[in-house]
């Protein structure tokens, strides 16, 4: 009889049984709703074992990858240990600063060593946590194969308080203690003939970079369009990386795009438009969508008009904190 | 599964889960796309609306469901104080159909669907 190992309890699943049924017989609660593999409100994650493929119908593929499964669906047939989701991505490391640089006006690419295992895919983001306690969220622009350092593009705002922090006084030799990764917005190898459109904005360029880098790293064939928009020219980086990037892969495709000014070398107007009115069919695309969260709100809506299913539209609206 | 074994019901005889996840991404692409509806979906995270578009479509399909009349009254209070009629559950049935038919099911399952929608225009709304 298989058994699942939760918390610190292991329960034995008897056959039929599901594992929602079997931790909850134990008095053990893990939430519910539906208990139909619809709502995904039982969604839980297999560290150990794996889960069948029952158990993750519905489920993004970027899930799916990392071991997720509902527990309502899943009579698993070997032994699982299983977490609820949010435990599962907490993994605190310390990592140092080894290298600043300023990619533009206010965006700060930021290498950082990681002390101990830092297990994460391009395109995925972690926490910072400084030393009173404030968090926040940023994406990862390196590749595990291909970087051996963590990569962020940290991008100033007014009164901004970790980016204050981070831009000012942080410096090269500096620790920060770091946490995650987490996110669903990563490169999947298995479909290299598929095309891939990725739309972001300012340092939402952050984890598309990642993305693409990996995507092409893996050998990538399908088609891969990358639109990166800024308020204006001053706002876009990494331009001449991503123009020679193109050159050398014919099949990745670089359009900067700008909000304000003309010129030859810009495309003129909002990125997620440009991107859109360049691709109105997306049936069988994959999509990337990362940075100002209207920008995501919308496209994500645009894309999925135009044909793309919602599994494959991965997006990271770069949601601002509430609290400061 | 019949007890002759022979005709299965109309969720399996469609394809169950597979043909719900199938239907889901169409039929809600024409939802938002129809005017006479399409603002009663406006607002919602899209992934939480598509996964009660499945609850949906799970429902129609005749598929395991707890739901109850009481419940679907609930689910769609709100939406009768803004409004919600017998057109719009016209609509949504049109379009049920539509997806059905685009995925090239029998006429035949696509009105013993219609049929089970039908039983809840009540409960829908409210009355
Ligand atoms: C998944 C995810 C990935 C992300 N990835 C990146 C990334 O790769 N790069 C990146 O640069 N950012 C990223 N972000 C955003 C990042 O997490 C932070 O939210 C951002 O850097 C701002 O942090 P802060 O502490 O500097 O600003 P905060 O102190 O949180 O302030 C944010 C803004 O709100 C204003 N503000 C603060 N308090 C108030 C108030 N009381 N009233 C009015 N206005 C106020 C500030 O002036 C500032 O402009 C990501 C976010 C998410 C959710
Ligand atoms: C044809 C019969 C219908 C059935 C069987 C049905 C079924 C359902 C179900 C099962 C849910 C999910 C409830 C939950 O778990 O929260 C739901 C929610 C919803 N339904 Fe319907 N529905 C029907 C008709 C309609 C119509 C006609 C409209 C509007 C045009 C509509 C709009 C909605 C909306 C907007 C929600 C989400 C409510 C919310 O969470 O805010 N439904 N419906
Ligand atoms: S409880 Fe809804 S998917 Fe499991």
């Amino acid at each position: 009889m298989p058994t699942i190992a939760f918390q610190e309890c292991t329960v034995e699943c008897a056959p039929d049984e599901t594992v929602l049924d079997a931790l909850t017989r134990q008095g053990l609660e893990i939430p519910s709703s539906c208990r139909n593999g619809v709502c995904q409100t039982c969604l839980m994650r297999a560290t150990e074992g794996k889960p069948p493929r029952t158990a993750q119908q519905g489920l993004k593929e970027t899930l799916i990858a990392q071991g997720y499964f509902l527990a309502c669906m899943c009579k698993p047939t070997e032994s699982l240990t299983a977490s609820l989701p949010d435990e599962a991505v907490v993994q605190r490391v310390s990592a140092r600063v080894i290298y600043r640089e300023y990619l533009n006006g206010d965006i700060l690419r930021l290498r950082l060593l990681p002390y101990g295992a830092f297990h994460y895919r391009a395109g995925q983001f972690l926490q910072i946590r400084r030393p009173d306690g404030v968090i926040r969220s940023y994406s990862i622009a390196s590749v595990s194969e291909i970087d051996s350092l963590i990569e962020l593009h940290i991008r100033l705002l007014p009164n901004g308080s970790m980016t204050t922090w981070l831009h000012k006084e942080v410096r090269e030799g500096d620790c920060l203690e770091i946490s995650g990764a987490s996110g669903n917005c990563f490169y999947l190898p298995g479909a290299p003939a598929r095309n891939i459109l990725l739309v972001g904005t300012g340092s939402g360029l952050a984890p598309l970079w990642g993305i693409i880098r990996s995507a092409l790293h893996e050998g990538h064939q399908g088609e891969i369009h990358l639109y990166h928009g800024s308020y204006n020219v001053a706002g876009l980086y990494l331009e001449s990386e991503l123009h020679a990037l193109a050159e050398h892969h014919p099949q990745f495709h670089y359009y900067p795009c700008v909000d304000e000014g003309e010129g030859a070398a810009h495309h003129s107007g909002r990125a997620d438009k440009i991107a859109l009115a360049q691709h109105k069919n997306l049936s069988d695309w994959q999509v990337y969508l990362c940075g100002h969260p209207e920008m995501v709100k919308s496209a994500k809506r645009s894309a999925f008009l135009a044909g793309a299913n919602l599994t494959d539209i991965y997006a990271d609206p770069f949601v601002l904190s509430k609290t400061p | 599964m019949s007890e002759t074994g022979v005709t299965t019901n109309l969720y399996d005889r469609l394809g169950g889960a597979a043909a719900v996840d199938l239907a889901v991404n169409n039929f809600y692409r024409k939802v938002l796309v129809d005017d006479r509806i399409n603002y009663f979906f406006e607002g919602v995270d899209m992934e939480r609306q598509a996964a009660k578009q499945k609850a949906f479509l799970t429902f129609v399909f005749g598929g395991p469901n707890n739901y109850t009349g009481l419940d679907m009254r609930k689910a769609h209070t709100h939406l009768v104080a803004n409004g919600l009629n017998d057109s719009h559950f016209d609509a949504v049935v049109e379009n049920l159909g539509a997806t059905l038919r685009d995925l090239g099911v029998a006429e035949a399952d696509i009105a013993e669907v219609a049929a089970l929608a039908e039983t809840t225009r009540n409960d829908v709304l409210n009355r």
